[in-house]
Formats: structure tokens, sequence, C-alpha cells
């Protein structure tokens, strides 16, 4: 079924700001904004639900953390405990400050890069994927609103151009 | 304009009064002779006392052990009172090099704090004077915190004999008179033009005030390293190690800004302070956790560089310390360290008062016992405890911090005027 679209175009950040917070007095669902650029406070303005990537991240972290203590204390401790050059190693907490090195590390590996590729998979971005961008003045100087139409459309279109769009396009999707 | 309320001053009061106390008994009780040492020690420790036959020689126990017990029990007021003396001179001198580093970084957050920072570094002048009494009292050798000036022991000891060009009473006194003297002119000059900046028409006090803080950063931390050294790593003076200032200052700067944040907590409860909002308290937590994790960067690179060498003559420090200070020493890393960095790390805690408040509170026990760990294992070695005479002797100086630094607090607005970053602290949003 396709569906038709408004797509209104805005040359100024605080212009938008101000045309979402209309927008949303007016109860229009906003299905998305493309900016070029971070405009700080816009997921608020319209309401987007906080991120939770840093609470992966930490998660993330704690198995890396878990995987350097199990690692070392296996090869080390449990499977070989050689003495080398006079380290302890009758058990992993007297030997526990030469691993300290590798526990931080590979903490921060897995909480970093498990963490971006949590982002990737949540985006949908990967090295080849098929740009969804509406309209390719929106990576340069425009930022677009997309608003779906449900036979509104010329009050939906007046609402817009109240705001301080510049221009109006009316798309199929 | 912030006026001392009463029952705070009250309560001040009671502190240096309990405080007084305390210190009093713990002098009073310190043994005078061998005998009444040997005493002690026998009466103390009944519990424990096989732990002491089994690891100890028997020929240890001649004339010359008890003459050091007796040293070691004599020292413990003294050691008691000078670590906390120590502790809140360093809360108002952490404090002042935050502040230093707020003008000199032009931070646009943090001037309507500056009142709060300038009343916190007002302990800097008694808390500077009581330490320096004690250096002096120690230089007149009223007691026996600092080994290397008994003339005796240094005669008989190569090492010290070497170093007696740099660890000698008066130039050690000298020192300590030119960092306090620093230290203290510089905040008594930048409050002035602090003050001076809300009177004027023009932006001078100000930017004076800039240079004058960017040039007090490079003196501070040339002072703080060596007040390191004299002050607290001499205590060992068989032992060094070279990022020990650092330390030092990781934990003098982390309990400043810890007292920071209570103290504006606190004024902003009573309805002070009307523009912080809870982004700055969130900076400010920001802070604490960040300096937490380096202070236990620096307590980690110092302590397993050693570990992992193992040289004799470096690793003493850390044997005594873990067989005699287990759980202070240990302890002070989960204090620290552990209990910040998990309480902390939330964003939105940071922004919780009673969260920031109780894990400030656990921020200044764990770095109390930092210097507690620091100073008491040279000074009193395994007699240590935590007894009348160490709570008297915090309870004293916090009596004494929480009066002069809420008197300096009423003596000028708690808000700058004319501060060219007023407004963006104002609207300070994170």
């Amino acid at each position: 079924m396709a569906s038709k679209v408004i797509h209104a175009f805005y040359d100024d950040d605080d212009v938008l700001m101000h045309a979402v917070k209309k927008v949303r007095a007016a109860k229009h669902h906003i299905e998305d904004i493309y900016c070029p650029f971070p405009v700080h406070g816009l997921d608020k303005a319209m309401g987007l639900a906080p991120t939770r990537l840093a609470i992966t991240s930490f998660l993330y972290g704690c198995v890396g953390l878990v995987i350097s203590i199990v690692m070392m204390n296996y090869i080390m401790i449990e499977d070989w405990p050689q003495d080398i050059g006079g380290k302890p190693t009758f058990s992993f907490i007297q030997n526990m400050p030469a691993f300290i090195p590798i526990m931080f590390e590979l903490t921060v590996f897995f909480a970093a890069h498990l963490m971006v590729i949590t982002f990737f998979l949540r985006s949908r971005l990967w090295p080849f994927k098929e740009a969804e961008n509406p309209d390719v003045r929106t990576t340069d100087d425009h930022f677009l609103m997309e608003i779906e139409i449900h036979g509104n459309e010329q009050e939906l279109k007046d609402l817009l151009l109240d705001t301080g769009a510049v221009e109006i396009n009316i798309t199929e999707k | 304009m912030y006026t001392f309320s009463n029952r705070l001053k009250i309560a001040s009061f009671i502190l240096m009064a309990v405080g007084v106390l305390g210190i009093g008994i713990g002098f009073i009780t310190a043994p005078s002779t061998v005998e009444e040492a040997k005493a002690m020690v026998a009466s103390h420790d009944d519990g424990h006392a096989d732990a002491y036959d089994a690891t100890e020689d028997i020929t240890a126990h001649d004339s010359s052990h008890d003459e050091h017990l007796l040293h070691q029990l004599q020292n413990k007021p003294w050691a008691a009172l000078y670590v906390a003396a120590l502790f809140f001179m360093m809360i108002a001198l952490g404090t002042l090099a935050f502040y230093a580093v707020q003008r000199a970084a032009q931070a646009g957050w943090s001037p309507l704090l500056f009142r709060v920072m300038e009343g916190i570094t007002a302990y800097l002048v008694p808390g500077g004077i009581a330490v320096f009494v004690i250096l002096v009292l120690s230089v007149a050798h009223m007691n026996h915190l600092f080994v290397w000036m008994d003339a005796d022991v240094v005669a008989n000891d190569k090492l010290l004999l070497n170093k007696s060009g740099y660890l000698n009473g008066p130039f050690f006194l000298i020192r300590a008179v030119i960092f306090l003297g620093g230290w203290i002119l510089y905040r008594e000059y930048s409050r002035k033009l602090s003050l001076a900046q809300d009177e004027s028409n023009d932006d001078s006090n100000f930017k004076l005030n800039f240079r004058i803080s960017a040039g007090f950063l490079v003196f501070y931390l040339i002072s703080e390293s060596i007040m390191s050294w004299d002050w607290i790593m001499s205590v060992d003076p068989h032992w060094f190690s070279t990022l020990f200032g650092w330390y030092i200052f990781a934990s003098m700067f982390v309990t400043g800004i810890t007292v920071i944040a209570l103290v504006t907590i606190y004024l902003k409860s009573k309805g002070y302070l009307k523009d912080v909002n809870n982004s700055h308290i969130h900076d400010l937590a920001k802070f604490m956790f960040g300096m937490s994790i380096f202070w236990a960067y620096l307590w980690f690179s110092q302590f397993m560089l050693i570990w992992y060498a193992n040289i004799p003559e470096e690793v003493t420090y850390f044997v005594t310390r873990i067989s005699d200070y287990k759980i202070p020493f240990f302890g002070m890393l989960v204090l620290n360290f552990v209990f910040p960095l998990l309480l902390l790390m939330n964003s939105d805690f940071k922004r919780v008062n009673w969260f920031v408040v109780m894990t400030g509170i656990v921020i200044l026990i764990g770095h109390y016992m930092n210097l507690f760990v620091a100073i008491m294992p040279a000074t009193v070695g395994d007699q240590w405890g935590i007894g009348i005479a160490e709570i008297g002797s915090v309870l004293f100086f916090a009596g004494a911090f929480i009066f002069f630094v809420f008197r300096a607090l009423t003596k000028a607005p708690l808000q700058p005027k004319r501060n060219p970053f007023i407004e963006e602290s104002k609207h300070f949003h994170y």
C-alpha cells in the first residue's frame, strides 16, 4: 500500500526546532527528521526515548573483564603455573597486579568495540548499504521533516508553511 | 549574603572542643617510659599475642626494640594530629588548585561556585599554620615523626647522611615557609581581585586574576611535588618514588572537589545559591568520578611498578603496609576507587544530591585513610589504631574547617556580580 508523505524543508536549525514543537503541539506524528549535523536538543523536542547504548557498553565491559580474568586464571595459574622471574603463580590474587593492565585493556576493548557494533546494528549501517536520503540537500545545508499524510494534506501544508518551511514536497513512499 | 547559622557554628565549636579533649587524652595516655610502653602493649595484645611470638625472634626483644616501641607509642598522638592537620589543609589546597584551574581555563560553568571555593580556601591560612606549627615542633625534637631529624640516627646512617643536604631542619622549614607563603599569597590576592571585580567598571581585575592563576599553577605544581616529598614521603627517608607528588596531588584534588560539591549542596539546600542547578552538581560529580579513577591509576602505577620489580630497598614500603595495614591499605582502594566508580558512573545519579553526598563522604573517609597509610607505618608502625587520639584530631580539624570556611562564606555575596562568564554559568545546562 503506497502512502503519501509530506517533506518540509527548513534552512535553519532554530526554525526547525520551533517547527518541531508546533507540529508536536498540533498532534501530528513526525516520521523522521533529516539533518546535515546534530541539532542540540532535537531528540528532546521530538520526544525520542533516551539511548541505552551506554548501558550496553557497561555490560560489554563487564564481559571483557570476566573474559580476561578467566583467560589469565586458566593460562597462568591453572594450566601451566610456571615460575617466571619469581612471580607467584599459586593463586590468581597473588599475581593479580601483573594481570591488571590486560584486564583493563580488555574491558575497554570489549566495551568500546561491542558498543560500536551495537550502534551499527541498531542504526542499520554497513559498508554497502544504500543511502536512505530523501533529498541530497539534507547532507549539506537543509533540514527535512517527514510527516505521513492521512487525508489531511492541505491542513498539514498550511501548518508547515506557517512554521517557516522554505519548500514543501509531497511524495509517494 | 550568607549568614552563618548558629546551629552550625555551635556544632563546629562542639567538634573542636571534643577534638581538643580527644587530642589531650591521646597525649596524656601516651607512655613516657619504656616500662609503661611495654605494659601497654602487653595489656593490648592479649588477643593476638601468639601471632607475635610466632613471627618475631626472641632476640629482637632487646632494649633497642623496647625504645623503638616507646617512640612509636609516643608518636601516636602526634601522628594522629599530623595526619588530620595535613588532611584538612590539603582539602583547602586541592580546592585552591581546582579554583586556579577553573580561572586559568576560563571555565564557563564554574564562576557561580567561585565564592564557595574561595570560602573553602580560606581554611588554608589557619590550616597551613597548624601544619607549620607541627613541623616546627618536629624540628624542635618534640616528637619522633621524622626520623631524619634525629641527629644520632643520621650520624650512623650513611644514606641519611648523604641526604642531609636536602633533609635538614632549617632548609625543611624554609621550604615550608616558601610553599605556604606562596599558596596563601595567591589565595588572598586572587580573592581580593575577585571581590574587586564585583565593584569595578572594566575587566582588568578579572584579566589579572587569570594571569596570576596561570602563574600560580606553575608554582603549585612544583611546590606541591616538593611538599609531598618533604611532609609525607620523608617520614620514610630511606624510600623514594618519582610519581609520589602526583599521587598526593590526585588525592588532594579529589578531596577538594568533593568538599566543593558537599558545601555547594549544603548551601543550596539552605536556599542560598539559587542559580546553581543540578548540571553544576553533575559537573562536580564528574570531576569526583574522574579524579577518583586518576588517583587509583596513580596508586596502582606506584604499587605495581614496585611490586613487579620487587627491589628490596623500594619494596619494604609496601611490605610493611601490607603486613601491618592490610585493611586500611586495601580498604581505601575500595572506598576511593570501586565505590565512586560504580556509584558515579550513571549520569542520572550524578544529579541526585544525596547520591553525591553519600559518595563524597565515602571519598573523604577513603582519602583520610590514604594519608593515614602514608604517614602511620613510618611513625607508629604496627602500633596503629583508630582510637581517641585519631578521631579527636579529625573532629578538631573538622570543626576548625567548618568554622573558618563558613565564616569566610559570610564575608562576601555568594554570587559574583561582574564576572564575564557569570551569565553563561547561570544558564549552564548539561
